[in-house]
């Protein structure tokens, strides 16, 4: 029977990850989800946590009193928020990955005023991507691109089928391309990883790299590609004739492209592994066409390194205590600032520390007034001194998000969410309006 | 509101024919009026002169690879921070300055419209977002359409009218303002690692060459009529030997007519200083740049702008959507014996089915041969083209040089004593033995100057609106503490690296180099003009290969009109 009071939502993109799928349909009765069509399990649930039976979801305001939240007027609460962020010395502004570009925008704006320090999710995944790229570039391109002309598809350190579900169906692996008319039979695939993963039991040739060896890996097959001969039998647990067959993989193709994952940025060499891959990708290119791609996590996570640095010159870890904006991954990162106990505030947007960060640096960022703004409750915004509750972007809000490609989609509103809460956008201007005030700015 | 009386300025204003004539301005509502407004704000020109607001029409300064730029570049913002200001936001300068300071810095020159002359059509939304924290200045950007899949598959198939459809539509998805051209056919072959020789190589899988790309563009910019010609980056662009080549690439719009009234040209060369090379390698390279000159004293019909090279405090960043060249580059800046030298760092980007880019740290060196030369070879095209209103000055900002090293440029090329200097002090002598610099004495007057900054690219984009004083005008002025009579390079110098006033739409934004006041410029788009059922068609062929080219729906491509709250239609 058809429902006359379904509205069926088309083109919707996903808030959930770096992949961005933007071909859902999402049906909506009475500003409830009733269904997600062509989502992967985890992009629906974005959806359907929306809905009004998720007694997650906050529906007012928080303000901690006497060691309990209780509920509190917007006008509390911002009131309340923007005393902390304007009395504070050192404030910290970190979050950022899961929120529209036009939020960061202004979120990049309330550091400048409250002299604080702003970081963003990249801090914790990719920043080593970004260290290296200032180190070496990077060659890459679009996922459009791969999708129509790689023949190599290589995963290095990442596990799509679980981290970015439809990843291998849109863009990388069983898809057809313009020159790929065959999709996955054109296409030779690799995987490279310590572990067989669903991912790895897919791939044409699986390479169980040691763990934490990749850097030695990737200088043996610089060393290979410049014709001179290996010394060792076994690098990183890899025979010697195995690396000499991989560079003849690499030579041979006709467009080939690296994806990898936090394998590299997490494991020991850091930013010095994926320099390394950088270096190997761009030799390579004196050989035939080659490119890399980091398989970037949150939905906006590239889009907040874009807004930070069209706004300051940098993508992340960023200080305003002297009133310019300064970087120095390390010293102004997220967990090390909180780490050395400087942090007199802290508020976090879209984001989730409690769970994510060393005990140590929770611990610290725990001893001093903390802000959430935050749809739903997180171990985060359980401890918090003030809680915003939000509407969803890509949900009930508009925005802009960048793919892990840096090209921006425009997120889509299919519901209007609960009554009575704000933007990301709102609660961001409402602030800075607010300590422009106190702070006669 | 924004009404205003310039008084007793010495005015420029090369299109009305005042020459340094001593002439009140009035700006009522935000633009040039007859009459004074009785209680209009006036402004004491005197000793002072005044020109229309500065209109750049080729700079790199929003967008998904001057980000790029940003963000790989740290070293190059620690040397320039800028702190945040009363009313004023704080970042960071140097080669790829922020876009806060982009705004406030280009105001501070002067200039009041800028054009950035590179814009995938997949990434448009980021070139706008940057617009919109881009203070003071008017923007438009460039569709970057000379790789284009579709505009190849159309050019191929002979169907003119579809082409001149899909260029309406994409003008219309991505808010666009003119057919931008870059390395035809050479950036596809690049997502193969290959390039192009020249005009009539093969596209590779495509069946069309670079001439055909051109031609075909050219043409249907024409059907559609639109403000400006197309706007070309040649093939083998920075390789010795290249003038010929951009001479060839003249001649391709030879019979190819301006449909649009108030232009002559039907095609502009841009930053044709990397273009003019003459030689046949590194060892032997000279300037190509009085064959360049040549053509254009001789043929109305092309329009040059300089990309002038600047010497300066430390490298710059140099990026373009010519994928291959910029490779090139990062072989060029660092070999090795083992290869390129790690350390020179390289992007490359690519967009599915539009556009290749890249991005490379350089550093010009005016002790370098090769360097001085193309510093010379940037003043020779402005100063050999007769004509003014051919050629327009620029550095191709941040490629020769970042934009706030203007004046400088100005007074090599109002200045022969200033340019001896530098052709016997600072530079290479290959500046004098390989070009023919230091032979030219002509001087730019300051109508020329007025010309080859705003009177000229005005008209060369084809904005009536600008770009001039007369009534009608928008009321963006610049006024620059000189005296005309008295004026030697220093003094030329110094008066244009700091406006004394700049005006935007009659509201005063800079006074004695400050910023006094931040409004938000507009968006500057233009449209086709074609008949309904060709541009139905065309969107029906893109819809339905749609799949083939792209990995977002149809659906989510068109920008929409979150990103153009304050937006101008050139060509209605």
């Amino acid at each position: 029977m058809i429902n006359k009071h379904v509205k069926t939502h088309t083109d919707v993109v996903c808030p959930f990850c770096g992949s961005l799928c933007d071909d859902l349909e999402v049906d909506v009765v009475n500003d409830e989800v009733v269904e997600v069509r062509n989502a992967c399990k985890i992009g629906t649930q974005i959806y359907f946590s929306s809905n009004s039976d998720n007694s997650d979801r906050y529906t007012s305001p928080m303000i901690r009193k006497d060691g309990e939240l209780h509920p509190a007027t917007w006008e509390e609460a911002l009131e309340k928020a923007a005393t902390l962020l304007a009395n504070a010395k050192r404030p910290l502004l970190y979050g950022w990955s899961s929120t529209e570009a036009e939020a960061i925008q202004l979120g990049v704006e309330l550091a400048e005023i409250t002299g604080g320090i702003l970081d963003n999710c990249s801090s914790i995944c990719h920043g080593p991507s970004i260290m290296a790229m200032q180190d070496a570039g990077i060659p890459k391109s679009t996922l459009g691109d791969y999708k129509n002309r790689a023949d190599l598809v290589i995963f290095w350190g990442c596990n799509p089928v679980h981290a970015h579900p439809r990843h291998l169906g849109r863009y990388s692996e069983f898809i057809r391309g313009y020159f790929r008319k065959d999709g996955l039979n054109d296409r030779f695939m690799v995987v490279i990883d310590p572990r067989t993963t669903h991912t790895a039991q897919l791939a044409d040739l699986h390479i169980k790299v040691n763990p934490s060896e990749d850097y030695e890996l990737f200088s043996a097959l610089r060393t290979v590609l410049k014709g001179i001969e290996l010394e060792e039998e076994y690098v990183s647990g890899i025979p010697r004739e195995q690396i000499e067959q991989l560079v003849e993989v690499m030579k041979s193709c006709n467009y080939g492209v690296i994806y990898y994952g936090l394998g590299l940025t997490h494991s020991l060499s850091h930013h010095r592994n994926v320099e390394n891959a950088i270096c190997l990708t761009r030799e390579l290119n004196d050989h035939t066409k080659f490119l890399i791609q980091p398989m970037r996590g949150h939905y906006n996570v590239a889009g907040s390194n874009i807004v930070f640095s069209w706004n300051t010159g940098y993508p992340l870890a960023i200080d305003f205590s002297r009133g310019y904006p300064r970087y120095n991954p390390g010293e102004y990162s997220v967990v090390p600032a909180l780490l050395r106990d400087e942090i007199d505030v802290t508020i976090v947007v879209a984001s989730d520390p409690v769970l994510n960060f060393p005990a140590a640096a929770v611990e610290n960022m725990l001893k001093h007034p903390l802000i959430s703004v935050e749809p739903h409750e997180t171990p985060t915004s359980a401890l918090a001194d003030v809680v915003l509750p939000v509407k969803i972007c890509g949900v009930e809000a508009e925005g802009t998000a960048y793919r892990m490609d840096n090209v921006p989609i425009r997120l889509r509103k299919v519901k209007d969410g609960p009554n009575g809460l704000l933007t990301d956008r709102e609660i961001m201007k409402r602030l800075i309006n607010a300590i422009k005030q106190k702070k006669n700015l | 509101m924004n009404s205003i009386t310039i008084k007793n300025g010495l005015v420029y204003d090369p299109a009305n024919n005042l020459n340094g004539e001593k002439r009140d301005i009035y700006i009522k509502d935000g633009v040039v009026v007859e009459k004074a407004d009785s209680d209009a704000k006036v402004v004491d020109a005197s000793g002072m002169i005044v020109m229309p607001g500065g209109v750049d029409l080729h700079s790199h300064i929003a967008g998904a690879k001057v980000n790029s730029g940003r963000a790989f570049r740290p070293e190059d913002h620690f040397i320039d921070p800028v702190a945040r200001g009363k009313i004023t936001r704080s970042g960071s300068g140097y080669s790829v300055p922020s876009t806060w300071v982009t705004g406030y810095r280009y105001a501070k020159l002067g200039y009041t419209t800028v054009v950035e002359p590179a814009m995938p059509l997949l990434e448009a939304r980021h070139t706008h977002e940057e617009f919109l924290a881009t203070p003071i200045i008017d923007k438009a950007a460039f569709p970057l359409l000379g790789n284009n899949w579709y505009v190849m598959e159309f050019i191929r198939e002979k169907e003119w009218e579809k082409l001149a459809g899909y260029i309406a539509w994409i003008l219309k998805a991505t808010k666009g303002y003119a057919v931008k051209i870059v390395n035809p056919g050479g950036c596809e072959n690049w997502a193969w690692g290959k390039n192009v020789d020249g005009l009539d190589d093969d596209v590779l899988h495509w069946g069309v060459s670079p001439r055909d790309i051109v031609e075909g563009l050219g043409k249907a910019n024409e059907m559609l009529g639109l403000p400006h010609s197309i706007h070309v980056h040649g093939n083998n662009l920075g390789h010795p030997g290249n003038y010929k080549d951009t001479i060839d690439l003249f001649k391709t719009m030879e019979k190819i007519e301006p449909k649009k009234e108030g232009r002559d040209s039907v095609m502009h060369i841009t930053h044709c200083q990397f273009n003019a090379y003459a030689g046949s390698n590194w060892g032997n390279f000279e300037s190509g740049a009085a064959e360049i000159a040549e053509y254009a004293n001789n043929h109305q019909h092309i329009t040059i702008d300089t990309g002038q090279v600047i010497f300066a405090k430390a490298a710059t960043t140099t990026m373009t959507a010519d994928g291959p060249w910029e490779f090139a580059l990062h072989h060029l800046s660092g070999m090795s014996p083992w290869g390129a030298k790690p350390g020179v760092k390289w992007i490359n980007g690519q967009i599915e089915g539009e556009s290749s880019s890249g991005i490379v740290p350089y550093f010009f060196s005016p002790k370098v041969g090769v360097n001085a030369i193309q510093w010379a070879i940037g003043l020779e095209l402005a100063l050999l083209v007769k004509n003014p209103w051919q050629v327009s000055m620029t550095t191709d900002h941040p490629n020769g040089g970042p934009f706030i090293y203007y004046p400088k440029v100005f007074r090599w090329l109002m200045d022969k004593k200033s340019r001896d200097d530098m052709l016997e002090n600072t530079v290479s002598q290959k500046a004098s033995t390989q070009t023919s610099l230091k032979d030219i004495d002509r001087e730019l007057t300051l109508e020329e100057l007025c010309i080859i900054t705003r009177a000229g690219t005005a008209k060369c984009l084809g904005m009536p609106d600008r770009g001039h004083l007369g009534s009608g005008a928008i009321g963006d002025v610049s006024i620059y503490k000189l005296d005309p009579k008295k004026m030697d390079g220093h003094a030329i110098e110094k008066a244009f690296s700091n406006a004394a006033y700049t005006i935007k739409d009659g509201q005063i934004v800079v006074k004695d180099g400050e910023i006094v006041a931040t409004p938000m410029g507009v968006t500057i788009v233009s449209e086709g003009k074609i008949k309904e059922s060709s541009y139905q068609a065309a969107i029906e062929d893109v819809k339905y290969h749609w799949r083939d080219h792209y990995s977002i729906n149809f659906n989510n491509y068109e920008i929409g009109d979150h990103y153009t709250p304050k937006i101008k239609i050139m060509n209605i």
